[in-house]
């Protein structure tokens, strides 16, 4: 059975980047346009990773991880944090929201891939 | 595996064009004094997004541009600087440059490298100004967020206790000194291993010492120094130092991410989750599948989540698609509808109460379907304080600009093609409407001008104006420039018709010619423009109070109503919106003037006579008014009688293009097919009715 | 010579699939992928002051085609419309017209030793509209080059530019 990515992020053009590029090596994706929106999504499907963007309308990439990191069914779900800043600061909020990792934006397709896939194969 | 990224451009290119307008207008409503934080935020955010998309996309000259514009607005919404006028016009700038890069990435061309660079200097030029002014006012602000910023830390603790450690302690101790999250309990585990997260503003060594009761110092970790990151591409794998198993996974980091916890091997598909059961695909996925074509996936992205309603980016081509189809439905409807329009309706009512039926559903999906080609005409209005912030300081006039029905409808295609016209319209109030400050308050007036742009819908059409509280037409003025260019004008003309002298090409009353208007290229072009879109141009002006320039257009370009009218056994279509109304008229009131025409008198006043037959070369029409149909149409402030055999019906037609295949037909603006399947022509009324002006106006006169 | 036989040899002559159809006495062959389809002569919508070989405009599924008479532009004398009419229509420069024959033959192909030069007089059609003369068996072909023909100035069907 394929594994199911939930992808957020506001911008569209990122997002079907990053939905083609794992949907073309066999990963099934939702796409959510924000953080409210991804919370609905995860809490509506079975959700393998979960790739989210920081900065973005009505709720942003760590108030998201928190939320799920309150869902039971997504304690331990990996999760990585999309992100523009790799400094200390962003990297311990990321972590104490529980993020599993994050991965520098610009990003480009293979890396992408080559990290998901470390992730859940 | 390579993904081609320009596949995605499109999308990128509008979405960077949203963020653009998005900032300008957040940038033209700051209050320099008072900027509202919410909006620098919002402001720093789509220069923001715009930096990551170019970045991913590989739109380096982009990237580096947001890159100062960024610097500047962290500094600004983090109130480390104040903000500045000449701050604002140099992000408009650095907005223009975007845009300008943006259409050249889009449409092939380049961007004066000097430009830029002149733009990116003046950024950090202001990045860099020393800000004295503004530092009292935010010292006590500032305060807080430093303490939080420099003191507090998150420390991402990891120890293993010793075994007659009494945990409770430790816990209270951490408490006092910050904020303690308990991440991972390890009183269950072999060897109890914890995880802690701690906010606070004490360091390392500090909290090492109140450690020091309850667990070994290696046996107690402290992160972000855990956090193994590798910078080198961009991202890092936080792993467990502790944990041997770790040494695998960190061989294989690669670089640009990073782990915080362990991996674990891919996992299988976790126990005791259930699917919700409201997601119908998640249950028949195969059928699904099969009647939507697509995958699950494909269909997750487009069903509506919450009340709270999401949009769909649709190609319009496929909304162009939709329209033609229901378009045939339309004809096809009508045919039918002609066919059985003879058949008994006693013995056939069933078939007949299907036929209304089947129209009544036609033409709410008609206008379902139109509906989403509709859009608010705060789209052509939005670029206008722009416009006029610029032009009224380039001319040292003050003006306010303002709005009224923003929200508007009308069809996409005009939304585009109003965006000039209107622009003409607008540039040329302000340049010889609205007058300078010191003319203003001579004549008794608020030094500053209002241009007001309002817009309404009036039956099936949708009506703009654009109207200035200046100066007003000039009437003495356009009357003798007409006659030097020998128009055909005399004293007595109505003022409706005077002001419509202002279209014809070439026309200009202006003194000095600016490099805004003036050159009377502009007017005629407008007005042009706003025929082919099937549309009239009316103006009202008061001497001395001012002028409102109102065009008036069809909602939709696809489908009109019309009047079926026949002549010669042949069909011509007048579209409704031209109709004042339509007569028999008596011999008495028909007079020909010899050698030039007829005319017919109409309550008192005196229309040029149309004959259709004579314009098409009819055979076999009939040959006298009094024996016809006169239709009276009204365009462009004139008015003329249409001399036609018989009106046949009044029922919606679809466009259809004749010069796709074919060129333009004098008096013809397009066509339509009928219910029979036959081809009939749309009369073009505003030509129609310059036909004979002249006649009408001696006789006025005389 | 030599320049014609260059010429016949181009890319016009690539596709060498003709159909044939005849106009009064001569036999004429267009290239085949140029026709949509052929059709019978019906329900034609006149247009107003047009010359006299541009008959009209129909529905053809939804799409409004002009239709001209070739019989009339070549002055072959009085025409007749009724169910032998013969439509061809054509799909030339992104355009749809429709223009009436005597009859349609057939497809024929022709090889370019099979192709010469037309002559430079004589013919009904200005020569710039010729691409060469086709002979099969005893039949000659005048071929046609029925995009340009039909974009010319001369058919009226499309605007010409700085017109």
């Amino acid at each position: 059975m394929a594994k199911t990515i939930l992808a957020v992020d506001d911008s569209t053009s990122i997002r079907q980047m990053v939905s083609f590029t794992l949907k073309g090596a066999g990963y099934d994706v939702v796409e959510a346009v924000d953080g409210q929106d991804g919370l609905d999504k995860a809490k509506s499907k079975t959700i393998n990773l979960v790739l989210t963007d920081q900065n973005m309308p009505k709720m942003d990439g760590l108030t998201l991880i928190k939320s799920l990191r309150g869902l039971p069914q997504y304690k331990t779900t990996p999760i990585l944090m999309l992100t523009t800043e790799a400094g200390d600061d962003m990297k311990a909020k990321g972590k104490a929201a529980g993020a599993t990792g994050l991965l520098v934006k610009p990003f480009d397709p293979q890396k992408l891939l080559d990290v998901v896939k470390k992730v859940i194969g | 595996m390579t993904v081609d990224m320009s596949q995605f451009y499109q999308v990128f290119f509008e979405e960077v064009a949203e963020h653009l307008n998005s900032m300008e207008s957040l940038l033209l409503g700051l209050d320099v004094n008072a900027p509202s934080i919410d909006d620098l935020n919002a402001i720093f955010r789509a220069a923001h997004s715009i930096k990551g998309g170019a970045g991913t996309f590989g739109f380096n000259d982009m990237t580096s541009v947001t890159h100062v514009l960024e610097t500047l607005l962290d500094k600004l919404r983090k109130e480390e600087l104040a903000l500045r006028s000449e701050m604002i016009d140099a992000f408009l700038e650095a907005g223009d440059v975007l845009k300008a890069q943006l259409d050249a990435h889009q449409n092939g061309g380049d961007v004066d490298e000097a430009i830029i660079t002149a733009v990116c200097e003046k950024l950090e030029a202001l990045s860099a100004s020393q800000d004295t002014s503004a530092k009292p006012k935010k010292a006590k602000k500032k305060s807080q967020p430093a303490a939080a910023t420099t003191a507090a830390i998150c420390h991402h603790i990891e120890f293993t206790p010793d075994a007659d450690a009494v945990l409770d302690n430790l816990f209270a101790e951490l408490s006092n000194l910050g904020q303690l999250e308990i991440v991972e309990n390890g009183a269950d585990k072999s060897p109890p291993r914890w995880r802690l997260n701690l906010s606070s503003s004490a360091s390392e060594s500090e909290l090492r010492e109140t450690f020091a009761f309850f667990a070994q110092p290696d046996q107690v970790i402290f992160g972000p120094a855990n956090l193994k990151l590798e910078e080198d591409d961009g991202y890092g794998f936080f792993t467990d130092v502790a944990n041997p198993t770790e040494a695998a996974n960190a061989a294989v980091e690669d670089e640009g991410f990073g782990f915080f916890t362990d991996i674990e091997p891919p996992p299988s598909e976790p126990a005791g989750f259930e699917r919700s059961p409201g997601r119908r695909a998640a249950d028949n996925p195969v059928a699904d599948s099969v009647k939507m074509g697509r995958r699950d996936s494909d269909k997750v992205a487009v069903s509506p989540q919450s009340p709270d309603a999401t949009t769909i980016r649709v190609n319009t081509d496929k909304v162009d698609l939709l329209i033609n189809l229901v378009g045939e439905l339309v004809i096809t409807q009508a045919m039918l509808a002609q066919t059985s329009a003879h058949i008994d309706p006693v013995l056939h009512e069933n078939l007949l109460n299907g036929m209304a039926q089947l129209e009544r559903n036609t033409r709410d999906l008609q206008e379902s379907v139109m509906s989403i080609r509709m859009m608010p005409i705060s789209f052509v209005f939005s670029r206008f304080p722009r416009v006029v912030r610029d032009l009224a300081s380039k001319l040292n006039k003050q003006i306010e600009l303002k709005t009224v029905g923003e929200g508007t409808e009308l069809d996409k295609g005009l939304i585009e093609k109003l965006a000039d016209p209107l622009t003409h319209l607008v540039r040329n109030s302000l340049d010889h409407g609205i007058e300078m400050p010191d003319v203003r308050l001579a004549a008794g007036k608020d030094a500053k001008g209002t241009i007001t742009l309002r817009a309404f819908h009036q039956g099936s059409n949708i009506v703009i104006e654009v109207s200035d509280n200046g100066a007003g037409l000039n009437r003495a003025k356009i009357l003798s420039k007409a006659k030097e260019r020998g128009l055909p004008v005399h004293d007595g003309m109505p003022d409706q018709e005077v002001w419509q002298l202002i279209f014809a090409p070439g026309f200009s009353t202006a003194d000095v010619v600016t490099d805004v208007s003036g050159r009377g290229v502009g007017m005629d072009v407008v007005k042009r423009n706003i025929q082919e879109m099937g549309g009239q141009v009316e103006i009202r002006s008061e001497s001395g109070h001012g002028s409102t320039i109102a065009i008036r257009l069809p909602l939709t370009l696809a489908i009109l109503d019309g009047m079926s009218i026949a002549v010669g056994g042949q069909i011509f279509i007048i579209p409704l919106t031209f109709i004042s109304e339509s007569l028999q008229p008596r011999i008495e009131d028909i007079k020909s003037i010899s050698g030039q025409g007829t005319v017919v008198q109409v309550r008192g006043a005196y229309l040029p006579l149309v004959a259709l037959h004579k314009v098409f070369g009819i055979p076999k029409a009939i040959s006298e008014p009094e024996r016809g149909i006169l239709v009276l149409l009204e365009a462009d402030g004139k008015k003329v009688a249409l001399f036609v055999d018989e009106l046949v019906g009044q029922h919606q037609v679809v466009l259809k293009s004749l010069e796709a295949n074919f060129r333009k037909v004098p008096h013809v603006s397009g066509a339509t097919i009928m219910g029979d399947g036959r081809v009939a022509m749309i009369l073009d009324v505003a030509s129609l009715v310059r036909i004979n002006q002249d006649l009408a106006m001696e006789r006025q006169c005389a | 010579m030599q320049a014609t036989q260059e010429a016949l040899s181009s890319e016009a002559m690539a596709n060498n699939e003709f159909l044939s159809f005849t106009l009064g006495k001569e036999e004429y062959g267009i290239d085949i992928l140029k026709v949509q389809e052929i059709r019978g002569y019906d329900a034609v919508t006149v247009l107003a002051n047009t010359p006299e070989f541009i008959k009209g405009v129909i529905n053809l599924r939804g799409i409004i085609v002009p239709i001209v008479d070739m019989r009339i532009k070549f002055n072959l004398g009085n025409v007749t419309y009724d169910q032998l009419t013969v439509v061809i229509i054509l799909n030339v420069a992104k355009r749809v017209v429709g223009m009436v024959v005597d009859g349609v033959s057939d497809v024929i192909s022709l090889t370019s030793e099979q192709i010469k030069p037309a002559p430079e007089f004589g013919a009904a059609l200005d020569t710039q509209y010729l691409m060469g003369l086709g002979t099969v068996d005893d039949r000659m072909l005048i071929l046609v080059d029925i995009e340009k023909l039909m974009t010319s100035s001369d058919m009226e069907l499309v605007a010409q530019a700085g017109a």
